[in-house]
């Protein structure tokens, strides 16, 4: 149940507005959710303020900003708004010595821990810019991303940096440092005492590595306090990396006006309120991790659970009812796990404060939705956005009926539609020129009015594929959905080969690619397959030399291979040899006919499994009938 | 470890290589060390744990409920758990 009355700002109920498309409505919707934030004087906006030094200024600096739990379970580093602050003011000011500065761009290689927090903004409060890199990436795809990225410095862990930079980032071309936290493992709670005190874990307190800087120590050693950078709403902020389907991945550039939406998306979307606490279980090296892990929940001065571990069922329900979980924002993978491992575990604890679960990733199957409200007594609101739109655009919003299976109708303040191609492919024009819209439940691409605070202002030194983003005003999203009459989304496919496995964003170029490092291998095909738990599956189709053999030892080759260079996120699942893979008559794989006959689906049918149910409404008393088990 | 263990260490010890191989072909078990994060050090990830313990159920035979997961955190905790179910 929402505490709010959602009817008050916009009309989350109301048809979105179709054609022709007009801004007035937007921007008063946007105009009011900036005054919500304060800006800086002159008219500047930093997100690091907001999200941070803004709750300190305001009399709210001993709230608790951040409460932490380490990968075994135990709790960890927990930090008051006011002593983010000032780890946050640190942690500019050691970028500051190095002579980091304004533009400069800061990757972050880190896993789920408070750090990720400290590290994203006080890049921010300098005015420099955060760009995520996700920690299961293998020596390849973060090699690529480090140059693309023009990374300047390099924030990771000890154990992270063994693991997956040793021995070549060093030679990274214009990256000047690489800052490293040496002790991954910390029990114990505040400054001072963070050493892990068991040492039988063996992966902590790992020296640290040549040629880098001791985080830990430089942060000790530097001042509490600066003034946030001037930066304004248009200057660069974040940069996240997202794949393509052929060629290099893509690094969308987003500007610190992106909090307008963050902050604005969190209460629409999330329902958040100041005395929630939050949990976002997302990994820190994608966007969500980055936009609704560490910015927007802070804008609203929440407390926010961060868990370094993976997913555990037994865990994540203890943690839920242990920390008074109020809203939780997580993948239709992790839901798909949670159901898998039974409604027996939920019901040994007390889920009462759970208030609204939000999911994003993947299309959240309909059946998951209502095994949720059966388990839990709480409906999965799923949504829809992806690392370009920067924040959330469409979700079944809390004070609204859920519709499982369907992504939900447009925030306030975006607009969206259903654009028409045509066979080859492309968009269909009425005769102003203008692009057609879809009829209703006609499959099209969605296309967003292009100009919401949080969209991308570009691909990184590509402003040729940029360009292709954008037509007539819209913004083309690459997802194939349809609308129905009553204006629900529903998700259908994407119009190119990229793969959505356990919510990431996968380019099957870059794995081909590593396939055809070996000299085996002479042409790889790479597809997403339906997976019950992932979404979609990594599946590698290889033909080989005539003298290779396609035996089990050498798949298990290419498997190691890829595992090595991509890393475990990246590696195919499955690798399978072939006489022959289709092509166009120009020689390029066609890997959405390879799919097609993978899965006996008709040939050049676009399509994946729709799913479909009645709405369930959330307004009405959701819990009454609610089961509960021994507690 | 008494004696009269060694033969079943060394027979799960196997079955624990051979599932791992089959997860994650580029890594050896043996050059892991015993007591470190075995999903950590051999980088798998969520769904990779859960295909190991897929295989190691079907080479063992052994149920392997959630809640013992944890008993699979490092090499030699997950040969321990495997010996010692095996005997029930």
């Amino acid at each position: 149940m929402t505490t709010r009355d959602l009817g008050t700002r916009g009309d989350p109920g109301g048809p979105d507005r179709d054609h022709p498309p007009s801004t007035d409505g937007a921007g008063t919707f946007w105009d009011l959710a900036r005054r919500d934030l304060d800006g800086l004087p002159g008219g500047g906006l930093n997100i690091a303020h907001e999200a941070v030094d803004r709750h300190v200024r305001h009399g709210r600096g001993d709230r608790v900003a951040i409460r932490s739990i380490d990968r075994r379970g135990r709790p960890g580093r927990s930090l008051t708004y006011a002593e983010l602050a000032a780890e946050v003011a640190r942690f500019a000011n050691v970028l500051a010595d190095l002579e980091i500065g304004r533009g400069d761009h800061v990757v972050g290689l880190l896993p789920r821990i408070p750090e990720v927090h400290v590290a994203t903004l006080g890049t921010l409060k300098l005015g420099a810019v955060w760009c995520p890199l996700f920690a299961a990436f293998g020596p390849d795809p973060l090699r690529r991303r480090l140059v693309l990225g023009r990374a300047r410095a390099l924030v990771t862990t000890a154990s992270l940096y063994r693991r997956r930079l040793a021995g070549w980032v060093h030679d990274v071309p214009g990256l000047d440092h690489v800052l490293v936290l040496t002790d991954e493992d910390r029990g114990g709670g505040g400054e001072g005492d963070g050493r892990g005190e068991d040492g039988e874990d063996g992966d902590h307190d790992e020296p640290l590595p040549d040629r880098t800087v001791d985080l830990r120590r430089a942060m000790a050693a530097a001042s509490p306090a600066r003034p946030t950078a001037p930066t304004r709403p248009d200057d660069p902020a974040l940069l996240f990396f997202t794949s393509g389907t052929t060629g290099t991945p893509k690094g969308a550039i987003h500007v610190h006006e992106a909090v307008v939406h963050l902050h604005a998306s969190a209460t629409r979307a999330l329902d958040l309120l100041h005395d929630d606490v939050f949990w976002c279980t997302a990994d820190p090296g994608w966007v969500t991790g980055t936009a609704y892990g560490v910015i927007a929940p802070l804008t609203h001065g929440v407390t926010c659970l961060v868990d370094e571990g993976e997913l555990d069922a037994a865990r994540w329900y203890r943690q839920l009812a242990e920390h008074h979980v109020s809203v939780w924002y997580t993948s239709p993978t992790a839901l798909r796990l949670l159901a898998r491992a039974g409604a027996d575990l939920p019901h040994q604890h007390d889920l009462h404060r759970l208030r609204l679960v939000a999911s994003v990733g993947e299309p959240l199957d309909a059946e998951i939705v209502l095994w949720t409200h059966r388990a839990w007594g709480v409906l999965v609101h799923d949504g829809w956005w992806q690392t370009e739109t920067g924040g959330i655009m469409i979700a079944n919003q809390p004070g609204t009926p859920v519709h499982p299976g369907s992504m939900g109708r447009p925030l306030p303040g975006v607009e969206a539609t259903v654009l028409r191609r045509d066979t080859e492919d492309r968009l269909v024009h009425d005769a102003d020129g203008h692009p057609v819209p879809c009829a209703p439940d006609e499959v099209g691409e969605l296309a967003l009015r292009a100009g919401w605070p949080s969209m991308f202002r570009g691909y990184l030194g590509r402003p040729d594929l940029t360009a292709r983003c954008f037509a007539d005003g819209w913004y083309l999203t690459g997802d194939l959905v349809r609308r129905d009459a009553d204006g629900w989304y529903w998700f259908v496919g994407r119009r190119d080969d990229v793969i959505t496995t356990a919510g990431h964003l996968v380019g099957p170029f870059e794995i081909e690619r590593v396939l055809l490092e070996h000299p085996a291998v002479v042409e790889a095909g790479v597809v997403g397959l339906p997976d019950p738990v992932m979404g979609e599956q990594v599946k590698a189709f290889v033909v080989l030399a005539p003298e290779a053999t396609g035996d089990a030892a050498l798949r298990r080759e290419l498997r190691a291979l890829c595992r090595t260079r991509l890393g475990p996120a990246l590696a195919p699942r499955a690798i399978e040899v072939r006489d022959e893979l289709p092509h166009t008559r120009s020689g390029k794989i066609l890997r959405r006919l390879l799919r097609a006959r993978e899965l006996g689906l008709p040939e050049g049918d676009l399509s994946t499994l729709a799913i479909g149910a009645a709405p369930v409404t959330t307004t009405g008393p959701d819990r009454a009938g609610r089961t509960r088990g021994p507690t | 470890m008494s004696a009269a263990e060694a033969p079943d260490v060394a027979e799960v010890a196997a079955i624990v290589r051979r599932a791992l191989a089959g997860v994650a072909p580029e890594v050896e078990l043996d050059r892991l060390d015993p007591d470190a994060d075995l999903q950590r050090e051999a980088d798998l990830d969520s769904m990779d744990f859960l295909d190991l313990v897929a295989a190691l159920r079907a080479a063992t035979g052994v149920d392997i409920p959630e809640r013992d997961y944890p008993h699979l955190a490092t090499p030699a905790g997950c040969i321990a758990y495997l010996v010692q179910r095996r005997r029930r």
